[in-house]
């Protein structure tokens, strides 16, 4: 009876719905479809029927995100106890002993900065510390062509390039470095430190590839990084590896899209002091032509070359013979030798048109004061007319190694011959023997730096590039060896320079061989 | 003649007269006596009567402003008449100079100026202009305890719609002339496809963008400009022949009222107190220091700025920057790390953006000025504690910015401040745009708020602005700032500011602080303040959509379509006014705005000039849709009472060009509605 009853019941529950169904506007045309299809191909319909309760699955599961897999749910009493339970750790962490002691024996110029300059505690020494080369600083004709800018521009643009900052003298400016490195065109940044920080992410996205030397400075570094690109790194200055790395790097892309791909590498290394071999990265016909051979695109970062290397200061383009529009991106400082502010960044009209509007560091900043601009500009033009200045330099940085590099029982020039920023590291030998650990290494050098200061001459140490906080061991990478800083000037005499080299010299020699 | 009571001491009143002073950086600043035509039309505003049925005398000054207006028009400088020549100059004098001149004889005897120093006073005026009235002044101060939410006002439905249309169709456009382009016209796409084994440097979708819509209004930015960006500015005219492709030089600038500059206090001046002490500091120091901060870069220049900076902004250290992106690209690195989360208002800076994702912390971003989204976002975050591991969070800081450059918004500190106490995160204050332009002393938004600088961990501000010069500072706790010396990559590497550039900064300091030039800071504040509001007001009034707080020096009037961005463009520069638009990608996509600049360089009757212009371009490009909402109703009559009286529903403000120039200057002190 039970069944009986049931299966009226389903039946006429079937009759309703299949009413129902047809009265729905359109359900002949599916009923018609399904029929169609079952007889043609009874697996298709199966395969339908199983996406469509999959379709059906898919909308009903709960919503999730890859972040918050695993959020626990908590109940309002609960936050606020978690709230109150929380401290945070102190904004920044307590001063070290050592960086207290930095921050303290700072040296505080009084007045202008030249080749002797005055400390704040009265005494007047010896700059070789500023990268004050040619010591445009106390030029007169320098001084007065930027008061002329000064009444005639005021102090800041007041606003950034697209937004009516752009003004006549940088466009100036930036066609006198352009016809300067004859490269095409030519972009000026209001800062030398954030240029080469914004040059790469504007090109070099994720998903693209970046090969760099290990020993590049902390802005490329950050450039890098913030481009999210891939990075491989080659040996410092290793041009057979960096072979090594191209060749795997271009096996692996094989298969993949052609994605952009660079090669960042600096002119002069500012944490070593050497000098690239740009040849056999950019063109050397006997050799590899690594970047032509490999499609890769060169970022060269001239920050510490440009305005010393070359006959009149070209950089490392000039005096590696290499054409300045064979390297893609050439980035430079306007604020070391030339004395003025700012960076740059050379190159063809697309690449620089595209920062235009899409390197943070230019679009999202005010521009280069006016007088910057200008001072930038008159310098160049005194580097072009004037190559004996560059030669001068090189003669001083020569008296000054020569007081050191052989003579010194302790330290070595880690430098090359041509860079006015000698770079003096401890021997080998010296290290290995002393077991220095890296604060020991620095606090020496410290020693070093406050002795010379104490006998008349100013110098300063290279600081270890800034790593992330809380970082773990993995992500600290390259290190460079602490240094000591010597920056030459032809506003001293060669007379000047080696006596300076004297106390240097004599200054290290007390501080190693002293009783600890 | 009397001497009408003056209020702010030290400044010189319209009617006083004073021969050329000898004093020390003050380059020849004289004033004269005045009767100048401009002077009359302020005084008689000021003076009218507040009823708005006066028609024949909101004719009048319809009538003389229309012939100022149009005299703009014909001549680049409106203010080289020779009537405007007699107005006061700015008051570069001090309180005791001016008593002084109680004394000496006064030059009675009306003398034109020489031809030479007619040119001198006009290029000073073109700088910053002179003070009309001393009724165009306002304290720029948070005057209610609850900090009110800007109201924002929405269009039509029909703008909205024909915005969205309009990007359709360029959009489509684009792709149509990007189809056939890529077939006839290969050469010109070449770049955007591989070449012999080269990736393109630029991504054809990523491209699209600027090449089909950024490109047809490319004329409306990066234009050339030349001389001093103060009250006016010169732009170097230019045109195009391939559709903005590249620009020719005609050789001919044009002198424009310059809405566009971030030169809030019109420091952009290459005379006065800080030329003069800048060129100083070049004879003595030249151009830099050719050296980072870390090495041997620090002067006593950079020392007393920072010691001024500290004291300026009430904490207890600072440390000041060669550029403002830097500062906050190398700050948040020094300052957070793995296991640290920023907290970040979604509409924060590139530069803010740019230094959190290399600091390597978590970043979690809240709606724009959202206290409520802010609160849902801390308990949320501080509950769940990192993410997967679920330990608690070292430390958290919450970045906002003072005084929001698109939006002219100011952050809502209190708000942010109540939770801080409650949340225990770390403040982080980005007074790009606020320092110098907020609060009765010029000092940010803690002073315009009356909030104690020490509730906030950190400010940060730019120099670029407010001060004319260039850079950025840190200001917050010594302990703070004396690791961030040490451990800040921007000390380290990047180079130290220059001294043309530090004197800028102090001397800046120093006049709106009052220790140099005494009265004439407090002058600047509070015409910036007035200029703000009363601008502000004016364009509320005649029925545009602004955005932002009402002291705010920032104001974005609303364009919506597309296509009204170069128009607007192109009319005020056809008027002899320089105005910024920005659209899409920079604001939400159916909002595109024009963004004026108030500056504390401009008088009363530039703004007039603006409103005018705004007045005509507004109805010829229908730009007046705003619904009330948002200000600009009709004063209450005195029996009403209180702000809160009305309650009816807000009828579309759309004043009479001249009844908001009737009553504009009496309007603006009280709470505008
Ligand atoms: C909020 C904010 N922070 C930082 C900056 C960058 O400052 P600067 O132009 O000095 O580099 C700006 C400038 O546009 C800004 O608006």
């Amino acid at each position: 009876m039970d069944i009986h009853d049931a299966h009226v019941y389903l039946l006429r529950f079937l009759n309703e719905l299949s009413t129902q169904f047809q009265r729905v506007p359109g359900s002949a045309i599916f009923l018609r479809y399904v029929k169609a299809s079952y007889q043609n191909d009874p697996v298709r319909s199966a395969v339908e029927l199983f996406l469509l309760l999959f379709f059906v699955r898919y909308l009903l599961a709960p919503k999730y995100s890859t972040q918050k897999q695993n959020y626990v749910q908590l109940s309002d009493e609960e936050i606020d106890e978690l709230v109150d339970d929380w401290t945070p750790e102190p904004l920044v962490a307590p001063q070290t002993a050592f960086e207290e002691a930095e921050n303290e024996k700072h040296p505080v110029i009084v007045g202008p900065t030249g080749p002797k300059s005055k400390l704040a505690n009265g005494r007047t020494v010896m700059n070789l510390a500023s990268y004050n080369f040619y010591n445009f600083l106390a030029n007169e004709m320098l001084k007065e062509k930027a008061i002329q800018t000064l009444r005639t521009y005021g102090v800041g643009p007041c606003g950034p390039p697209g937004f009516y900052g752009t003004q006549d003298v940088h466009v100036k400016t930036e066609a006198d470095i352009a016809a300067f490195l004859g490269a095409p065109a030519c972009i000026i940044y209001a800062q030398a430190f954030s240029t080469i920080s914004s040059v790469i992410p504007a090109f070099s996205k994720r998903g693209d590839i970046i090969i760099a030397d290990k020993a590049v400075n902390y802005a490329i570094r950050k450039g890098i990084q913030i481009s999210r690109s891939a990075v491989r790194w080659y040996e410092h200055n290793d041009i057979e590896d960096l072979e090594r790395v191209l060749i795997k790097t271009t096996k692996e892309q094989a298969r993949k899209p052609l994605t952009r791909r660079f090669i960042v590498t600096e002119g002069i290394f500012e944490n070593v002091g050497d000098i690239v071999d740009l040849p056999k990265i950019v063109r050397d016909k006997f050799t590899i032509e690594l970047k032509l051979r490999y499609k890769f695109r060169l970022i060269l970062d001239e920050t510490w070359s440009f305005g010393v290397l070359g006959r009149s200061g070209r950089g490392v383009t000039e005096q590696q013979n290499v054409d300045a529009a064979e390297v893609d991106f050439l980035v430079g400082s306007l604020a070391g030798p030339l004395c003025a502010g700012g960076g740059f960044c050379a190159g063809s009209d697309e690449i620089v048109e595209h920062q235009r509007i899409s390197a943070s560091a230019y679009t999202y900043s005010a521009a280069l004061p006016a007088m910057l601009a200008t001072t930038a500009s008159e310098t160049l033009g005194m580097l072009q007319s004037n190559p004996d200045i560059l030669t001068q330099l090189r003669e001083n940085t020569k008296a000054m190694r020569a007081q050191l590099d052989p003579r010194s029982d302790w330290v070595v020039c880690a430098s090359a011959v041509e860079n006015p920023i000698m770079l003096l590291v401890l021997k080998p030998e010296v290290v290995a023997s002393r077991g220095l650990s890296a604060e020991e290494h620095d606090r020496l050098l410290q020693d070093v730096v406050d002795e010379t200061l104490a006998n008349g001459v100013l110098i300063t140490r290279t600081k270890r590039m800034p790593q992330p906080l809380h970082a773990g061991p993995k992500e600290i990478g390259w290190q460079l060896q602490p240094a000591l800083k010597v920056c030459i000037t032809t506003g001293l005499s060669r007379k000047e320079i080696e006596k300076a080299g004297i106390t240097i010299r004599h200054a290290i020699t007390r501080i190693m061989t002293r009783k600890r | 003649m009397p001497r009408p009571t003056n209020p702010f001491a030290s400044s010189a009143s319209p009617s006083s007269s004073t021969p050329p002073l000898p004093v020390k950086n003050e380059k020849g600043s004289s004033r004269r006596q005045s009767a100048s035509k401009a002077n009359k039309i302020t005084q008689f505003f000021s003076t009218s009567p507040k009823s708005k049925n006066q028609d024949s005398s909101a004719s009048a000054t319809f009538a003389l402003l229309a012939a100022a207006q149009q005299q703009a028009l014909v001549s680049p400088s409106p203010q080289i008449s020779s009537a405007s020549l007699s107005l006061p100059t700015i008051s570069l004098s001090t309180a005791t100079a001016d008593n002084s001149t109680m004394d000496t004889p006064p030059t009675t005897l009306f003398q034109p100026p020489s031809p030479a120093e007619a040119r001198r006073i006009a290029k000073q005026h073109a700088q910053f202009g002179p003070l009309g009235h001393q009724s165009h002044r306002y304290v720029s101060k948070c005057v209610d305890d609850n900090f009110p939410e800007p109201v924002m006002d929405e269009p039509p439905y029909y703008y909205l719609l024909t915005t969205y249309i309009s990007y359709l169709i360029l959009i489509i456009f684009g792709h149509v002339r990007d189809f056939f382009g890529k077939r006839f016209r290969e050469e010109n796409y070449r770049h955007l496809k591989a070449r012999n084994g080269y990736a393109p440097l630029n991504s054809d979708f990523d491209n699209f963008y600027v090449r089909r819509l950024k490109m047809r209004i490319n004329d409306c930015f990066s234009r050339p400009v030349t001389g001093v960006p103060g009250r006016y500015i010169t732009l170097i005219d230019r045109r195009s022949d391939d559709h903005n492709l590249h620009f020719q030089l005609t050789g001919t600038t044009t002198e424009t009222l310059n809405m566009s500059s971030y030169n809030y206090l019109g420091f952009a001046q290459s005379e006065g107190p800080c030329a003069d002490a800048v060129e100083e500091v070049v004879r003595k120091y030249g151009m830099s220091t050719c050296s980072p901060r870390g090495d041997v870069g620090t002067t006593d220049l950079h020392v007393e700025v920072e010691e001024l900076i500290a004291r300026f902004v009430g904490k207890p250290s600072a440390m000041v920057f060669s550029m403002g992106f830097s500062t906050n690209a190398t700050a948040f690195p020094a300052l957070m790390g793995k296991g640290c989360l920023i907290i970040s208002d979604e509409l924060n800076h590139a530069s803010i953006r740019f230094g959190a994702r290399l600091s390597g912390a978590m970043i979690e971003m809240f709606k724009h000025n959202d206290m409520n989204d802010l609160e849902r976002l801390l308990r949320e975050v501080i509950s769940q504690g990192q993410p997967r591991t679920h330990r608690p969070w070292r430390k958290i800081l919450v970045v906002v910015e003072g005084l929001y450059s698109m939006e002219g918004t100011m952050c809502n500190l209190p708000g942010i401040l109540a939770l801080k106490k409650k949340y225990k995160f770390s403040l982080f204050v980005d007074e790009a745009h606020s320092i110098g332009a907020l609060g009765p002393n010029g000092r940010g938004v803690c002073n315009y708020f009356g909030v104690d600088p020490a509730e906030v961990d950190i400010l940060m501000g730019t120099l670029t602005k407010s001060f004319g010069a260039n850079g950025g500072y840190i200001a917050g706790d010594k302990a703070v700032i004396d690791k961030l010396r040490v451990t800040n990559a921007g000390t380290v590497y990047a180079e130290s500011p220059t001294p043309p550039v530090l004197m800028q900064i102090s001397t800046a300091l120093r006049i709106i602080t009052g220790e140099v030039a005494p009265g004439q800071g407090e002058e600047r504040l509070q015409r910036l303040a007035f200029n703000s509001r009363y601008l502000r007001l004016g364009l509320k009034r005649l029925g545009f959509i602004v955005y932002g707080h009402d002291d705010s020096p920032i104001i974005p009037l609303l364009l919506y379509n597309p296509a009204k961005m170069p128009a607007f463009s192109h009319e005020m520069l056809r008027r002899k006014i320089s105005v910024v638009v920005v659209g899409y990608p920079a604001t939400p996509l159916v909002s595109s705005r024009a963004r004026f600049c108030v500056s504390a360089a401009h008088t009363k009757d530039d703004l007039d000039r603006l409103l005018v212009a705004c007045d005509e371009i507004g109805s010829v490009l229908q730009l007046k849709f705003s619904s009330g909402v948002a200000g600009g109703a009709e004063p209450l009559s005195s029996n009403d009472g209180g702000r809160n009286g009305a309650n009816i529903a807000p009828r579309p403000p759309r004043w009479s060009l001249s009844d908001v120039l009737k009553t504009g200057v009496q309007d603006v002190k009280s709470p505008l509605r």
